[in-house]
């Protein structure tokens, strides 16, 4: 899993039908720091996260799957948590 | 999945025999500033999509879900077509 910003919220008509009901938020990854790093992700909300929250996103499709709850769901990046907090000591 | 714009399409009369009556588009990844990310790539079409468009594709084997139970050996796939971003900058905590 990795760790990152919401940033944005994506709205979508024309979409799989795993996808109805879902929440479509964009996320930034983030290093441990809190620095932007690497391209924007579209990810599944599974727990209620809002912009500006951190997160935690689980990168690989069978547990995004789970995440969304549905059988053979084409999504393949999930949030999973929202950080309350995350000390890194290097 | 990541954002993207259609930017084109490919034909190809050879192929594996899963892609058939699939359609095969150029799409050049984005950020949520619309800027382009990384190198384009071939993605199967499961929406419906057209050049121009933009969408939102899945990476690895969970692009060929749309086509179950055929296995198109896709490792990309369009799996949606975007109406709106809401990228208003956030205020930091």
């Amino acid at each position: 899993m990795i760790v990152g910003r919401v940033v944005g919220t994506v709205v979508a008509t024309r979409k799989r039908p795993q996808f109805e009901g879902a929440k479509l938020l964009l996320v930034q990854p983030e290093t441990p720091r809190g620095e932007a790093k690497g391209a924007t992700l579209l990810t599944i909300d599974s727990v209620g996260a809002g912009v500006g929250e951190r997160v935690l996103v689980v990168l690989e499709g069978r547990a995004a799957g789970e995440a969304l709850g549905k059988k053979l769901s084409p999504v393949d990046a999930a949030i999973v948590g929202i950080v309350d907090q995350l000390e890194c000591v290097e | 999945m990541q954002l993207a714009r259609v930017i084109g399409d490919v034909v190809a009369t050879r192929k594996d025999p899963a892609f058939e009556s699939t359609t095969l588009l150029l799409v050049q990844p984005i950020g949520a500033d619309g800027k382009d990310v990384g190198r384009p790539l071939v993605a199967v079409d499961a929406v419906g999509a057209g050049v121009g468009e933009t969408v939102f594709f899945v990476r690895g084997k969970e692009a060929s879900f749309p086509f179950h139970p055929t296995e198109v050996p896709a490792d990309a796939g369009i799996v949606g077509i975007v109406d709106a971003a809401d990228t208003t900058p956030m205020r930091r905590p």
